[in-house]
């Protein structure tokens, strides 16, 4: 090699001068008014892992999309191998050897596992029928691989979104891609998972293959990538190496400002006692769960992915039934799954899967922020239009949703902002007992820090707050009490001046000193 | 490990809640055919079950075609008018050329079929209107021509080539051709369905349409196959009527659309996609067609006929929606149990 080539070569070793694999060249994409994308560019070279960064509908999945077929863009190229292409539909992408894993999840619930990871490429047997028993092996093998206990033959109906996106990561990595592309693979995954998954991609950058990431973890894309490309507000804003980068550097490239603190915690006088659950137990799921969340109080549920904590809180919400044990809600004892009386006595729950169970997604902003608070905002028998969309204003202010107008339907909003819809229609039920599954799931650092202050300024209004969340700096910073669970059991409740990673961890894993 | 025992347990229950639809019709067939039979001896005579088997033969066949496209999230509301044209057209073209035979006849009517239901698949997956209004619109169209071409003509049975009307009544080692047909069809697909790569892409369409076109499924060019292989078997049906009859008129299968889809969601195929199979749909068919032959025989009135056929579609709409939504909570509950 030449001194030039290596000047020239800043893509670590084995690129050389070799064109990249995939790049996007002055790519631009609008929907109608939104400009979702302006004159972007990005290579992605063999062997190296490129992260995308940027805050909600800066434009990332627009991106993704644009490089696999299903967007084309207004102006610019996309480059294979140096050469213009044009995708006109994901196939095309494919066959190129460009591997997607999107944001949404894209099952299908009828059919099983195996074949959600095979449709349209099952392995044949003779005369071109489907080889059952070789397509369930593969898919063995990849879960084998990801480390993960899924039967291949389940119907895909059903699976947790952790699970859906493992299934999704398995598609991906049977193809044996040129090129894989995540977007937000990681969201829903504990951290064991999320270390498994980087083995493999390690393992596949260094076979080669060129990847593109994104994730709202920064931890995660300095853990991975190389390189770093940011967006704000669909334009391009950097493109650089990681090594070199501060997290404050990479924050102040996707919010164009600094950040001050993560987890504004204010601390909070703790009033009696608003939720206590005693010895509630769901055969199978959950055994002898007994807690109390005070007023002013923020109480972390932590434990690992499939703990059990989500079924907690459905339970006490009562979305799913429970065997045994009662839930008292200031005083008074709710009946047994029946979410309408514990709305009424004053519990909120922000589901995990909110996409699923929190959205009507052909629906507007500011109904679907307005759900909720319907009987609040009645005027005799009908509902107030004015005073629906004023109260979605201030919210989607408040969380700073990026939309064009609140009379869009929800699903145009990229996939954090439909996350932010979703927490501000029960936040701004005001209700006295707030239990909130993932709060920052999906969401920007920008948004996080609001999202802390917001519930932190809740709770020292006087609300109980239950957080279940699998990010541990989010459950040290923003707790007062940590509660964690173990395949279906609290096995330790922690204080915030005890609480550290360690003990957290420790206790979460099973090996409680 | 655990996991994966209780994942093959899983797949257990769920599989005996998908074979219960095409067991639960079997069932049900015995116990009318034993409560008719009990009431009426003619009804087991070897005339009798000829007779249920020819005329649920017509309707099995159109079933499985509607399978197809009802698997896909689409419906073919046009099939009953397809019969009722092809029927006709190719009676009237017999009736003229003498010397044309069996085989001539259903090539002309597979081929009519599919060309209608070209139209449909072009406005559908192409055109992107929703299926319900296209077929609809065909439906009217298809018989608007049907009743031109007709002019209030009849086709008898004697100006038909023989060959043409031993298909509809003869048969091979005592087995009826009609019935054999149809069985050999419902194989086919059935097979074809289950075992293909490009047959599971029908399901895969059906249960996400979103995701079938971002996984590289070729989402309009299935849908297309989906509607030519109804309106081929509505062709094909058509051409069976012709030899069965013998006699049509303009618009004789007319309704027959709506029984059709009834055979099918009752033999278990979801009408929002995804689920089902052709051995259901044509099941269902044959126990439509025995609940009227039954009702006849036991001579109840025949504004009943319809009342029974209808509260079967809503007991097996509602029985669908509970399964569906007991099987979602137990896998959700063994998800739950074992972590991932
Ligand atoms: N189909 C669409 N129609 C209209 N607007 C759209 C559409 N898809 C995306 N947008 C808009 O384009 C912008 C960029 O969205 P995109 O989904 O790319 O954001 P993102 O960077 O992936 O955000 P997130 O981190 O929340 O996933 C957003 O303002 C979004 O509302
Ligand atoms: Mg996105």
């Amino acid at each position: 090699m030449t001194g030039a080539a290596e000047a020239t070569a800043p893509h670590g070793p084995g690129t050389g001068d070799a064109p990249p694999v995939l790049a996007l060249a002055g790519v631009s994409k609008s929907f109608g008014a939104v400009r979702a994308l302006r004159d972007v560019s990005l290579e992605l070279h063999a062997g190296e892992a490129h992260a995308l960064a940027g805050e909600n509908g800066a434009g990332k999945s627009t991106l993704v999309k644009t490089l696999s077929g299903v967007h084309r863009p207004d102006s610019g190229q996309v480059l294979m191998d140096g050469r213009p292409v044009e995708f006109h539909k994901p196939a095309d992408a494919q066959r190129h050897g460009v591997a997607v894993i999107y944001q949404e999840p894209t099952m299908f619930p009828d059919l099983s596992v195996a074949e959600n990871i095979f449709i349209g490429r099952q392995p044949r047997a003779s005369l071109g029928r489907i080889d059952r028993g070789a397509m369930r092996a593969r898919a063995a093998e990849l879960f084998a691989r990801l480390g993960v206990a899924l039967d291949p033959e389940q119907p895909a109906r059903g699976l947790s979104i952790a699970d859906q996106q493992l299934v999704e990561i398995a598609k991906a990595l049977s193809r044996d891609a040129r090129v894989l592309i995540m977007d937000e693979p990681t969201a829903a995954l504990s951290v064991n998972e999320v270390a498994r998954l980087f083995t493999v991609v390690k393992a596949l950058r260094e076979q080669g293959c060129a990847v593109l990431f994104i994730s709202h973890r920064l931890d995660e894309i300095f853990e991975l990538c190389q390189r770093v490309t940011t967006l704000r507000d669909g334009a391009w804003i950097a493109g650089e190496a990681v090594a070199g980068l501060t997290h404050e550097a990479l924050i102040r490239r996707m919010v164009g400002r600094d950040l001050d603190t993560l987890y504004p915690k204010l601390d909070a006088a703790t009033g009696e006692v608003a939720l206590k659950v005693h010895r509630l137990t769901r055969e199978g799921v959950f055994t002898d769960v007994s807690f109390e969340v005070r007023r002013g109080e923020i109480v972390a549920l932590a434990g690992l992915v499939g703990a059990g904590r989500s079924e907690v809180a459905r339970a006490v919400f009562g979305v799913d039934r429970w065997d045994a044990g009662w839930v008292e809600v200031n005083g008074r004892r709710l009946p047994p799954a029946s979410p309408t009386a514990a709305m009424s006595a004053g519990v909120a729950l922000v589901p995990e899967d909110r996409r699923q169970q929190g959205l009507v997604m052909d629906q507007s902003i500011e109904r679907n922020i307005g759900l909720t608070g319907l009987k609040r905002l009645r005027r005799g028998p009908v509902i107030s239009r004015a005073a629906e969309r004023d109260r979605a204003r201030d919210w989607a202010i408040r969380l700073q949703l990026k939309f064009n107008r609140l009379s869009d339907a929800v699903n145009v909003l990229s996939g954090g902002n439909q996350q932010k819809v979703v927490l501000a229609k029960w936040l701004s039920t005001r209700p006295q007992v707030l239990i909130i599954d993932e709060p920052t799931r999906g969401i920007d650092v920008g948004t996080k820090a609001e999202v802390h202050r917001v519930l932190s300024e809740l709770a020292s209004d006087g609300m109980a707050v239950l957080m279940i969340s699998s990010e541990l700096p989010e459950v040290l910073g923003m707790a007062d009490r940590v509660l964690v669970m173990q395949e279906g059991r609290l096995v330790a409740e922690i204080p915030r001046a005890e609480a550290t990673e360690e003990s957290v961890m420790t206790a979460a894993a099973g090996r409680t000193s | 490990m655990t996991a994966v025992t209780a994942g093959r347990s899983t797949r257990g229950i769920v599989d005996l809640v998908f074979r219960a639809r095409e067991l639960s019709i079997v069932l049900a067939l015995a116990v009318l055919v034993a409560v008719t039979a009990a009431a009426n001896g003619n009804f087991l005579s070897a005339q009798g079950l000829k007779d249920i088997f020819l005329n649920a033969a017509i309707l099995a066949l159109l079933a499985v075609g509607q399978s197809f496209v009802v698997i896909t999230r689409n419906i073919d509301l046009s099939v009953g008018s397809v019969v009722g044209l092809v029927a006709f057209t190719v009676g009237d073209v017999l009736a003229a050329n003498q010397g044309l035979g069996v085989g001539v006849a259903i090539v002309l009517g597979i081929v009519i079929g599919c060309v209608c239901g070209l139209v449909n698949g072009l406005l559908v997956s192409f055109g992107k209107v929703p299926a319900l209004v296209v077929t609809l619109g065909t439906l009217y169209v298809i018989q608007g021509l049907d009743h031109a071409i007709a002019h209030g003509r009849q086709i008898n049975a004697v100006d038909l080539p023989r060959s043409v009307l031993s298909l509809g009544n003869g048969s091979v080692l005592g087995i009826p051709y009609l019935p054999l047909i149809t069985v050999v069809v419902m194989l086919a697909v059935g097979y074809y369905l289950r075992s293909y790569a490009s047959g599971r892409d029908f399901y895969a369409i059906g249960s996400s349409p979103e995701a079938a076109g971002l996984a590289g499924v070729p989402v309009r060019r299935r849908v297309m196959a989906a509607y030519l292989l109804s309106g081929a078997l509505a062709g094909l049906g058509g051409v069976l009527w012709l030899a069965r009859f013998g006699t049509v008129v303009a618009d004789d299968a007319h309704g027959w659309e709506l029984q059709v889809v009834s055979a099918v969601v009752v033999g278990g195929v979801a009408i929002t996609g995804g689920v089902g199979t052709v051995y259901g749909a044509a099941l269902g068919a044959l126990l439509l067609t025995t609940i009227t032959s039954a009702l006849v025989v036991l001579k109840v009135n025949p504004f009943w006929q319809q009342a029974i056929t209808g509260a079967l579609l809503l007991l097996a709409i509602s029985v669908d929606r509970v399964l569906a939504l007991r099987v979602a909570r137990i896998l959700r509950r063994r998800n739950a149990r074992h972590g991932s």
